[in-house]
């Protein structure tokens, strides 16, 4: 399975003959107990270089990055800097250095404002007035319009992010390392980022570019160091590489293909959303406004867009952790807008949320007491007391039929990876055989093997007549899964197309067209990059 | 100046450990105070945690002083399994023993087999009451329940000065703030000859049985574990936030106020301002270090009964303040919190210099 | 019947003053995102260990207060020890300190119960104090509740205007963030904690030196939970704790008030009124969710690992 360190293919475009060294990182090794993370690491930035580290969830992207940026420490290995070698012990050390990091959740606090933000993480004292300027004029210079007496907590994902990019160039670093960068932008905002790159790229900056998007690496990096399992795969140029090529290197083999049988039945509406509006008392939440959609049986209906747009207050009121009076919510016909999460799974609604522990399991339970979470109502309690034997069965049953790797139904939760607990949530809610599934970024921080299983089981399941919604930040899952699909942005839905009869590049104008007054700066630039 | 390593897993051993590592780190820092006091330490333990095993009248008293102390912990366990901080069981068992005591007051000149069970339901009823009206708070206000249940011990306390004070107190009584003291068929009767235990115990035993079968095996307990384990799972689960509050304070509130019963138509015999050497706080206690479940409470309810006798024999031969339990109460406290952390994490001996983590949180986690 | 309204609005300043004290001091604690459930603890502790001194040595009410405020940092310390270096749960943790304060006050305490101190001689303010009505009020208080005024402006200019005061917001908001910005998370906490052990322990102080000079077995009387409340209450902000110090502070002269003022509730109900009026403190705050979440230390009471 793991390509051996020997077949490291090297195919450089040009070597720059003038482009120093900046960065390297000579066999780097790290362990988590038992995980190797990094092993026996090489890798080579020159000045002015747009470098990717290409991989997927589990690679050991992360663990390098942490590396370089002084969170962590190898175990063995070298890092040498302009050259020389030096010891990275903490992130003020790698600023000093000039190495910056751009993360990919990011480290700000909301009540305060993006210059109170930036004042606390730059080494040096300027006041805040100074500050103020400061962060306007690089802003303006790289393309990154943010207003610097604004509370963060105001601010949309895409602003947030510049703020964490300004941040980092107020430092003047000679090394920028972004970690998924374009996970919470638009299509056009990406373009915007590519350009505010390739200028610093020009100026003599490094970049280090983490991400998983091919097409994206193709576009923007000159090299990709690709990971796998801990190791190098490859040292490749994007260029003169094709998607497929650099998917090989990433994943062993092809990228999947998920078989998509015809839904012979009757396409009847089983779920249905009309006119909802919600306004929020929650000053970091988004309002609902007049969202209206149909869930049909045998079809994957799409949800596209940033979390960030309403999705979560949306997804609240669908299963019932919240009700709602300002709209309908009807399931087969029977208006449950009123009615709790458990009466509506009663009723046939499954439901899986983005967040694994703490809300889809518990974390110090074991799979059989996370089996009664939402399961009890499979006949495993009488009287109100628990048939343990019984519950046993049903996660037991869970585990086998959705190859969740896990000692038993004895194993907690938490000692899962991340797939094999995604894969057991969405079992048991599938073992109940709902009518309608409800379903939140069904991959987040899944391995690919269990991505694959997730999704075809998404696709089988439709085809056995349920309803099924699914909400993702991931374009290209929903491309993949979803028959039809829509944008929800700023708290409203789109139109639904039919997935076949679109592309990413519509869908990536409705996420930046439907938006609020607030975010008009991001649609001058779309609108700017289009022109 | 941080001093613990996270365990790979969370250690068995140390979860049955902790208690005895906290009640020998207590034992130590208390021989310690016995000497700055100028007392022989060995002596003083002796009497504050031998002496009151040493008789069968001794060993009676301790049995009617963790009774209580069980009782109230049993109910409190149910709550703090919630993670629902219900630090008012002092004051919803005062109010428990005004709604029964007001019984005996009221038929002070009857007589009948029903005057003492009736006591026991309002002793029930009222502490309940007293629980139920910061759960309402919570339910409604969005009032946290640390606060609201302290301050209802304060309102609690000055309801029965009032009362024993004024309209309730003893004509009798030479002026002293007391009731009438309660006539026989308000009082518990005695259950083994020669001592002053009575019938509470079996209140208790029964309660004790309830709360196994409950919380092993019910699906209530299991909500109530997931909702103090993990709030959002519970909610996605439909468990019922509110249902949890009113539950837990109820019930904490139902068993204080019997145990407050049971003290004042017991060995108090009556209404006074005196009824609860802080039984409500201490069971805090007990709870804790009876991890939530029945057995270690039994344990524990001993344990604390002793520091309580023993306080009492120290006083009498040593002439030491009672408020010297206290003292060992906090410490005790402290060392089995402490001790606990030792559950998930260990001493890290190595004092190498702690990275700071990337600020990189999971999304999968919530 | 003015002086009678003077006499309580007097009163009122100087019944607040430990609040302003122990209220403050949490406060700073809580921003960095800690809760002490302790102060009524410390309080008591700063009570004995204040009196005591002045009672021993004849010292000054300062030196008392100096040696309240140390002896509230060392319990605070105990504290702090607990939760921030072994991460224990700060709830339970601050319980025990109230519990092992009740009792360590108590057991040191046994031998003044009878004893006696001089008190404060009010200050006169030369000009101020001759002003109608709030002339006396406000101009003839003793030193130490203009003591505490002074603490409240340091507390909320630092909050405020300086970088520190951004700082423990910053840390009481984020901790994991703060501290992958290389900032010592558990020091500034600690730091916070000891101010706010310092402030419980001047506030108990007070009380027993110079509020009613003498010492009565748990004579802080549930104030320490009470400026807990406050702080909730202030949404964590120094100007709303001083309005919500005073209130209570009235609350609580009313009670010795009321037969004049032509109430006749009985006494032990008035002397709950208190109590009653923090429960309804805290309900009407947590109404309001969106002052509170947009204020509210969104670490308070969670374990922080570096």
């Amino acid at each position: 399975m793991n390509t051996p360190n020997s077949h490291i293919t090297k195919i450089m475009h040009r070597e720059p003959q003038q482009a120093s060294t900046r960065l390297e990182l000579i066999n780097i090794c790290k362990s988590y107990n038992l995980l190797r993370a990094n092993d026996q690491i090489h890798l080579k930035v020159h000045a002015g270089q747009i470098h990717a580290i290409l991989g997927e969830n589990g690679a050991g992207k992360s663990t390098l990055m942490k590396i370089i940026y002084g969170a962590t420490k190898a175990d063995e290995g070298q890092i040498l800097w302009n050259g020389k070698e030096v010891k990275i012990d903490s992130p003020s050390t790698a600023r000093k250095l000039g190495i910056g990091m751009v993360y990919q959740h990011f480290s700000l606090f909301e009540t305060l404002t993006v210059a109170e933000n930036i004042q606390l993480g730059l080494d040096e004292k300027i006041d805040i007035k100074t500050l103020n300027e400061k962060i306007i004029a690089v802003s303006e210079q790289y393309g990154l319009p943010v207003d610097p007496r604004r509370e963060v907590y105001s601010l949309s994902v895409g602003e947030r992010q510049r703020v964490e990019i300004i941040r980092c160039l107020l430092q003047s670093p000679s090394l920028i390392i972004l970690d998924e960068p374009t996970s919470v932008l638009t299509p056009q905002a990406v373009q915007q980022l590519f350009k505010t790159l390739k200028l610093l790229a020009s100026q003599g900056v490094s970049i280090l570019y983490i991400s998983h998007k091919l097409h994206e690496i193709k576009e923007l990096c000159d090299e990709a160091t690709i990971l796998r399992n801990g190791k190098v795969t490859g040292h490749v140029s994007p260029e003169e590489n094709s998607t497929s090529d650099l998917a090989r290197l990433m994943i062993g083999r092809e990228l999947p293909m998920y078989i998509h049988d015809e839904y012979l039945g009757e396409k009847q509406v089983l779920f249905k959303v009309s006119s909802l509006n919600q306004p929020t008392d929650d000053p970091f939440g988004v309002a609902l406004e007049n969202i209206s959609l149909n869930l049909k049986a045998g079809e994957i209906f799409g949800i596209a867009g940033i979390s960030g747009n309403g999705q979560a207050e949306l997804l609240s009121l669908i299963s019932g952790e919240k009700i709602t009076t300002n709209g309908s919510i009807y399931l087969e016909g029977q208006n449950v807008g009123k009615i709790s999460a458990g009466a509506r799974r009663d009723l046939g609604l499954g439901f899986v949320p983005e967040e694994r522990l703490g809300r889809g399991a518990v974390p110090n339970m074991t799979l059989s007491e996370n089996a009664l979470l939402t399961a009890f109502r499979q006949s495993l309690t009488k009287f109100g007391l628990i048939n343990f034997e019984k519950t046993k069965l049903f996660a037991e049953k869970c585990i086998e039929k959705f190859s969740v790797k896990a000692s038993g139904a004895q194993a907690e939760a938490r000692s899962l990876s991340g797939g094999n607990l995604q894969k057991f949530i969405v079992g048991r809610e599938i073992l109940q055989q709902p009518k309608v599934l409800i379903i939140s970024q069904p991959t987040w921080g899944v391995d690919v093997g269990a991505s694959m299983f997730i999704r075809q089981t998404l696709i089988d399941l439709s085809r056995q007549g349920v309803a099924i919604l699914v909400i993702s930040e991931e374009l290209e899952e929903l491309f993949e899964i979803s028959d039809y699909i829509c944008v929800l942005a700023a708290g409203k839905l789109s139109e639904p197309m039919q997935t076949r009869s679109t592309n990413a590049e519509q869908i990536g104008l409705l996420m930046s067209g439907i938006t609020s007054v607030a975010h008009t700066v991001d649609l001058a630039h779309s609108q700017q990059v289009q022109a | 100046m941080y001093l613990l390593e996270p365990r790979e897993k969370p250690s068995r051993v140390m979860k049955w450990l902790s208690p005895v590592i906290a009640l020998s780190a207590m034992l130590v820092v208390s021989s310690l105070l016995f000497l700055m006091l100028g007392l022989d330490p060995a002596r003083a333990l002796y009497i504050f945690f031998v002496e009151p095993l040493t008789s069968l009248y001794n060993l009676s008293e301790l049995t009617i002083k963790a009774s209580p102390l069980i009782l109230i912990a049993l109910g409190l366990a149910i709550g703090f399994r919630a993670k629902l901080f219900n630090i008012g069981a002092e004051g919803q068992l005062t109010i428990g023993a005004i709604f029964g005591g007001g019984i005996a007051i009221l038929f002070h000149d009857h007589t009948g087999w029903w005057i003492l069970p009736l006591m026991v339901v309002m002793g029930a009823i009222g502490g309940a009451f007293w629980g139920l009206i910061p759960a309402f708070l919570k339910t409604h206000f969005n009032a946290e329940e640390t606060l609201t249940t302290l301050m209802m011990n304060y309102v609690a306390l000055f309801v029965l000065l009032y009362l024993v004070n004024g309209p309730w107190r003893d004509p009798d009584g030479m002026n002293f703030p007391q009731s009438v003291m309660f006539n026989e068929s308000a009082t518990l009767p005695f259950v083994i000859e020669g001592t002053r235990v009575n019938a509470s115990i079996f209140i208790t035993f029964l309660a004790l049985v309830i709360f196994w079968i409950f919380i092993k095996k019910s699906m209530s307990a299991y909500k109530l574990e997931v909702s103090g384990q993990a709030p959002m799972a519970a909610k996605y689960a439909g468990f019922s936030s509110k249902k949890a509050v009113w539950l837990s304070l109820g019930l904490s509130g139902f068993m204080a106020g019997i145990a407050g019963l049971c003290e004042v138509a017991g060995p108090i015999g009556q209404l006074n301002p005196n009824i609860s050497p802080g039984y409500g706080y201490a069971a805090i206690i007990v709870a804790y270090l009876g991890r939530l479940n029945p057995i270690g409470i039994v344990l524990s309810g001993f344990l604390m009964a002793l520091l309580y006798l023993g306080g009492e024999m120290a006083q009498m031969e040593l002439q030491l303040s009672v408020a010297i339990t206290g003292i060992f109460q906090g410490l005790l406290l402290f060392f089995l919190l402490a001790s606990d952390v030792l559950i998930e994490k260990r001493y890290r001996f190595a004092k190498k210099k702690l990275k700071p983590r990337m600020s990189e949180t999971d999304p999968t986690v919530a | 019947m003015s002086i009678e309204v003077t006499a309580i609005l007097a009163g009122t300043i100087a019944a607040a003053t430990p609040l302003v004290f122990a209220g403050l001091g949490e406060l700073v604690a809580e921003r960095t995102g800690v809760i002490n459930l302790g102060v009524e603890g410390m309080m008591l502790v700063g009570a004995i260990a204040g009196f005591a001194f002045a009672a021993q040595y004849e010292a000054s009410v300062a030196s008392a207060l100096l040696v309240g405020a140390l002896a509230g940092m060392l319990m605070s310390l105990i504290f702090a020890f607990f939760t921030l270096s072994l991460s224990t749960n700060q709830s339970a943790c601050g319980l025990a300190l109230t519990i092992f304060g009740i009792g360590i006050s108590a057991f040191i305490g046994q031998n003044y119960v009878s004893t006696a101190l001089p008190g404060l001689q009010n200050l006169n303010i030369p000009v101020l104090s001759d002003i109608p009505l709030i002339g006396p009020i406000l101009f003839q208080q003793n030193y130490v509740v203009y003591l505490s005024i002074l603490a409240f402006i340091f507390v909320w200019w630092v909050l405020a205007k300086t970088h520190l005061g951004l700082l423990l917001k910053a840390v009481g908001e984020a901790p994991e963030s703060a501290h992958a910005m290389g900032y010592n998370v558990l020091g500034i906490r600690y730091c916070a904690v000891l101010f706010g052990g310092a402030m419980a322990g001047i506030g108990g102080a007070f009380l027993s030196t110079v509020y009613t000079p003498m010492w009565i077995e748990n004579m802080v009387a549930g104030r320490g939970w009470i400026a807990i409340a406050l702080v909730v209450f202030a949404a964590w902000k120094p100007a709303r704790l001083m309005l919500g110090a005073y209130l209570f502070g009235g609350v609580t002269i009313l009670q010795f008030h009321a037969q004049t003022l032509g109430l006749s509730i009985p006494n032990e109900l008035l002397s709950a009124l208190p109590y009653v009026a923090t429960i309804v403190v805290l309900v009407v705050i947590s109404r309001d969710k969106k002052l509170l979440k947009l204020n509210f230390p969104a670490s308070l009471g969670k374990t922080f690992t570096p």
